[in-house]
């Protein structure tokens, strides 16, 4: 079945992942802006990630017939430097309109602090004034639930976000209900240590119904697996799920929410030519 | 929406899975009673057993109630309380 994987960060892996995508079905991927594993001293580490983001990664993404789309940031972890995150605020709209970037994200909470909600509000006014889409991320384990509720306080307090270009990530039991009553878009994280599985992703499609809901890996540099949403397709088959359903959560929706930006140019691979 | 496998079904084929996990937990357990020291007072001890209760009780979203006792709590006031100020 083809697919998406809305939330995974290739700049962590090998080329062979792609390669393994590829040949599990996978057309296109989505790569937010996040933390490297250490803080970066300036401005202009994060201009050379962008430039990666936007330029090679899309580049070898293509010698495996995969479309690479981006998302731009200062993470929530190194929002804790305030100065140094005004810095990449102010130096974002560089790359707004290069091909391929789909919005701000993954803006969020890693702790709940001051300083990262004081960014996270910087990272909303950004989007809300050059009108682009937004991805979250939400804290993970004890953190999650507090800090999934604040994120939400955030947005819904700014009248300028409309709530179905906004998608939360990371939710799990705790925390997908008031996401999805509040109409945004929710996606669930597959990750073998502190997220979801792909049995209780079923269980939550079950709960929930496939409307705004989205599966990811979230595939980094730490102990995670690139080809989890095919992990998802297995799961959701074996628990006797038809191939409808299945199709409209991990290849319907996410085209749905990126079309709506205007750096989304996706060819189907339905309509792909032989070339030649 | 309605769930394709009946509750029969579900049982047979996630049985031995349950089971695995029971024994997975109750090893956990009993190598804390076996280790030197005492931990009696540390209250993630307090959460496990809670959990436990969550788990051997009747009603049901078990997994959004373990994931909650396992939540730090939510302060309506945080804007306040953490004195977050917005720009502009
Ligand atoms: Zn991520």
């Amino acid at each position: 079945m083809y697919y998406l994987d809305p939330h995974i960060h290739m700049v962590s892996r090998v080329t062979d992942d792609y390669e393994t995508l590829a040949k599990m079905g996978c057309v296109a991927v989505s790569e937010p802006a996040f933390w490297a594993g250490f803080d970066r001293g300036s401005v202009d580490g994060f201009r050379d990630y962008f430039r990666q983001l936007t330029e090679f990664e899309t580049k070898r993404a293509s010698w495996y017939g995969i479309q690479h789309y981006t998302w731009l940031c200062i993470n929530a972890k190194e929002a804790e430097n305030v100065s140094l995150s005004r810095e990449v605020i102010a130096m974002i709209p560089e790359f707004l309109d290069k091909p391929g970037v789909l919005g701000i994200g993954e803006i969020g909470l890693n702790k709940n602090t001051k300083n990262e909600a004081t960014i996270f509000l910087e990272h909303l006014d950004l989007a809300a004034k050059t009108d682009e889409l937004i991805l979250i991320h939400t804290p993970h384990l004890e953190d999650k639930y507090q800090g999934t509720r604040m994120i939400l306080d955030m947005l819904n307090d700014d009248r300028r976000l409309e709530h179905h270009r906004v998608l939360v990530d990371h939710v799990e039991e705790h925390t997908i209900r008031a996401v999805l009553d509040d109409g945004y878009w929710a996606g669930m994280t597959l990750y073998p240590t502190s997220k979801c599985t792909p049995e209780r992703a079923v269980d939550m499609i079950e709960m929930y119904g496939p409307e705004r809901l989205m599966v990811n890996s979230a595939g980094d540099w730490g102990p995670s697996k690139p080809t989890a949403v095919p992990d998802f397709i297995l799961a959701m088959r074996l628990r006797g799920h038809g191939e409808s359903l299945i199709r409209r959560v991990v290849y319907e929706n996410p085209v749905k929410f990126f079309s709506q930006s205007r750096n989304f140019d996706f060819t189907p691979p339905e309509t792909y030519e032989a070339v030649g | 929406m309605p769930i394709p496998l009946d509750a029969a079904e579900v049982l047979n084929r996630e049985f031995l899975e349950i089971r695995a996990r029971l024994l997975h937990l109750a090893a956990s357990l009993d190598r804390l009673d076996r280790a030197e020291g005492a931990v009696h007072d540390d209250p993630r001890l307090a959460k496990i057993r809670a959990g436990l209760e969550i788990l051997g009780g009747v009603e049901s979203e078990r997994a959004e109630r373990i994931q909650l006792l396992f939540s730090r709590p939510y302060d309506a006031n945080w804007v306040k309380s953490l004195g977050v100020e917005r720009r502009g």
